[in-house]
Order: structure tokens, then sequence, then C-alpha cells
């Protein structure tokens, strides 16, 4: 039930705005974000949950960069 | 560190047996689909938690959406996983099979054009999730009191996860760790978990929903757990902030408030749900938060699959008697159910 998927937004109309997932174009409500046009953001049922910060690619380098790091610091600690 | 550096040292970890818990229904289901099993070391155990509010939905609740929807000129909205999920009686789809009026939404927003263009019909939406969900039903609420809009209310089952992870950490000793909801996090914020990480000294790992988010993040609980430094790491930054969502939270504590709550295979759950508070009681139809008596089905094992103490294939009845097609117990309902997660993918 807590699904939710990532879109991009085309347009807003208000408290509404159009996003594109996957090439399925819908309207969602965006009362619970500051959303502007182009933002990637997080959707679940009919309704914005978040804007999207980063995409998952560079999340992912982040998170394995910050893991190295980490272990680069347990090595010179122990 | 490369991705293949994570996956030799979690495939050949040999430190002390690790249990983790993840609490969401959507990892389940990522965790089958990306094989993230067959790339850990025996010694690394995934177990499902809590984390269908469909399944700890109580049989007593069911029964008053179907109550409601058999009566004249009545209607029930809801989302289409709740539809069969057995009250004592009967479920929503087999209260329309006998001509109960239900129709299933994507969205609880849909719902107010749909009580707007029929005002002679009477509407309840079956308000059931977690901190997901909720503000999405106090965005609802906000849109009835603006629009006036006498013929829809909610029937609430709405849960909240922290008090039933405290629940786990209390009772079930066995679990060393947690990988906490990605989207329930996003509402919440990741600061949420700080408390349970120090009182009961566990790591409580918050991960996005892609094979190397997940991977990651059981890496980072096996590294916390090694090094003895349990705490709270947020692995989903692009969607969760420590602080969470703000403006979905302040509209939660605009029109809802804590109370205690059944959930179905564990029993009372203190603070654990979310009511509407008194001033907006009018909105609501029927809802209860009184303790219920309930037996699960014999042989069901659904309490020890939703607590982590049993994967859903060491129940008897798992495909055997039991099937999304019969299901007998409320992990086999929904689609985001530990027992139906995983009937699809030991198939």
């Amino acid at each position: 039930m807590c699904v939710a998927v990532p879109g991009k937004i085309i347009e807003i109309n208000g408290d509404f705005a159009k996003v594109n997932i996957m090439n399925n174009i819908t309207q969602v409500n965006i009362r619970l974000v500051s959303a502007n046009v182009g933002d990637y953001v997080l959707i679940h049922a009919g309704c914005v949950l978040e804007v999207m910060k980063k995409d998952a690619a560079e999340e992912l380098l982040e998170i394995f960069s910050a893991l190295e790091e980490a272990a680069d610091d347990d090595a010179s600690a122990s | 560190m490369t991705l293949q550096q994570v996956k030799d040292e979690l495939l050949h970890y040999d430190g002390k047996p690790v249990k983790i818990m993840e609490v969401c229904g959507t990892h389940t289901a990522s965790i089958f689909k990306n094989g993230i099993r067959s790339l850990l070391s025996p010694k690394i155990q995934l177990i499902s938690g809590p984390g269908c509010p469909v399944c700890v939905t109580a049989p007593a609740y069911i029964d008053r959406l179907v109550e409601f929807a058999l009566q004249e000129k009545c209607c029930v909205l809801t989302f289409g996983d709740m539809m069969k999920v057995k009250g004592n009686r009967m479920s929503l789809t087999e209260a329309k099979a006998v001509g109960g009026k239900v129709r299933i939404l994507y969205s609880p927003l849909a719902a107010l054009q749909i009580a707007t263009e029929d005002r002679d019909t009477q509407y309840v939406f079956a308000a059931v999730g977690f901190e997901t969900t909720t503000p999405i039903y106090a965005l609802m609420l906000e849109e009835i009191l603006k629009n006036n809009i006498q013929n829809l209310k909610l029937m609430t089952s709405i849960k909240t996860i922290i008090p039933a992870l405290s629940y786990i950490c209390e009772n079930e000793k066995e679990i060393d760790a947690f990988l906490c909801p990605g989207h329930v996090s996003v509402i919440t914020g990741s600061a949420v978990y700080e408390e349970l990480a120090k009182k009961f000294q566990k790591p409580f790992v918050v991960s996005g929903f892609e094979g190397e988010h997940i991977l990651a993040a059981v890496y980072e609980i096996i590294k916390q757990i090694s090094n003895h430094r349990p705490g709270v790491k947020n692995m989903y930054a692009s969607a969760v902030t420590e602080e969470g969502n703000q403006k979905a939270v302040a509209l939660i504590q605009k029109y809802f408030e804590e109370a205690d709550d059944y959930w179905r295979g564990i029993g009372k759950i203190e603070d654990s749900a979310m009511k509407l508070k008194t001033e907006y009681r009018k909105y609501d139809l029927g809802s209860s938060f009184e303790e219920v008596e309930e037996h699960l089905p014999k042989g069901c094992r659904c309490t020890d699959v939703i607590l982590g103490r049993i994967n859903p294939v060491e129940c008897p009845l798992f495909q055997k008697v039991c099937s999304p097609f019969n299901a007998v117990g409320p992990c086999m309902v929904s689609t985001e159910g530990a027992c139906g997660i995983w009937y699809k993918n030991c198939g």
C-alpha cells in the first residue's frame, strides 16, 4: 500500500501538476510539497510525497563512496 | 568502494549470525526481484516484518465496511488491495458479489468528485495505511471541509510504524537490525528511529528500493554490528531527510491524534493508530479502537510471519491450502503481504 513511483513534473496548475510517469501523463496533487516544473517527484496515491533531491545513479555513487570512506576510517583506526 | 567489493564481503561474511528485518513489503518484493538472498552469506538472514497495513487490519473493521456496503444508498470507496481481505463474515469482493456497493479508487482524492456528483449516496473511504498515506487522508478531509461535502466520510484503520517496531524490539529479541521502510520515512524523516536505535542498541538503516540500495544498506548494517556502533543511517537521501516532510506532518497533526489500536495477528499496541481529532469526529463513520478478540484460522502462522519469527515457507498452510486465490491468513491477501510476495516468487 505504501508503493510510490517517481515522475517528472511537466506542468503546474495551482495545487495540481501534470506528471510524466514512464511516458504516462497523469494529474497529481502537489499540496504536500513545494515543487517546480522539471522536478522529479515521488508519487503515492495521487499525491506528490516529496521532491527527489538527486537521481538514483548519483545517489548510489555517493552511497558507495561513503561506504569506502567508512571502510578506510575503520582500517586506519584498527 | 565498488558494488563488487560489497557483494564479496556480504557473500563471504563469517561473523556472528545476523537477522535483519525488512519492515516494508516493497523491500521484500525488491529483495526477491534482485535475488538479494543469493548474494548473502548464510549467516545473514533477511526476514519480513509488519509493514503491510492491509495485513494487520482487524477483521471487525472489514465487517463494518461490508455492513455499510450492503445498506441502501451507501457505497464503500477503497484501495484495491482491501477487496479480498476477509472479515468474519465476508470480504468486500464478496459483498459486491451479493449486491453491495464498493468502488476501487487509486487515490482518496478521487472520492471528492464522486461524492460531489452523487449527493444522494453516502460514501465512506476505507482509510487504511501507514504514515505514507495518512497526509493524503488529511488532504481529503481538508477538501471535504472546504467544499462542505456532507456525503463523504472516513472509516479509519491508520497505523503508525514506530510503536510496532518498538513492540518488536521489546518482544522479539532475535531481530538484530532493521531495514526501515523507505516511503514511510519520506514522511516521518529518519530521526524518528534515533530513540529506538539508542534504547535497543540496534542498527536502523533507511534504504531505497533498488537492489544496489538494499545491498549497501545490508553492508552498512553488518559494519555497524561488527564495529559495535549501532545507529540510524539514512541511505535514501534522494527522498528522505532527517526531519521528513514537515508540510505533511503538520497536516496529519492538524486532523489526527494518536490512539491505541489492534493489529491483526499481534494484538493491541499502545499509541499505534491515528484517529480523527474530536472536533472532526463527525467525519468519521464507524471507526473503532476497542480491543478486538480474534483467533487466526487453525494452523495459520501469520502472527509468526508478521513478527519475523519465521519465513512464510515455514508455515504448514503455505502453498498447500493458503494461496492468493484462497487466502487463509491476512499476509497472503495483499500484494504487499509477506506470504503473498513469497508465494509469487517461490511458486
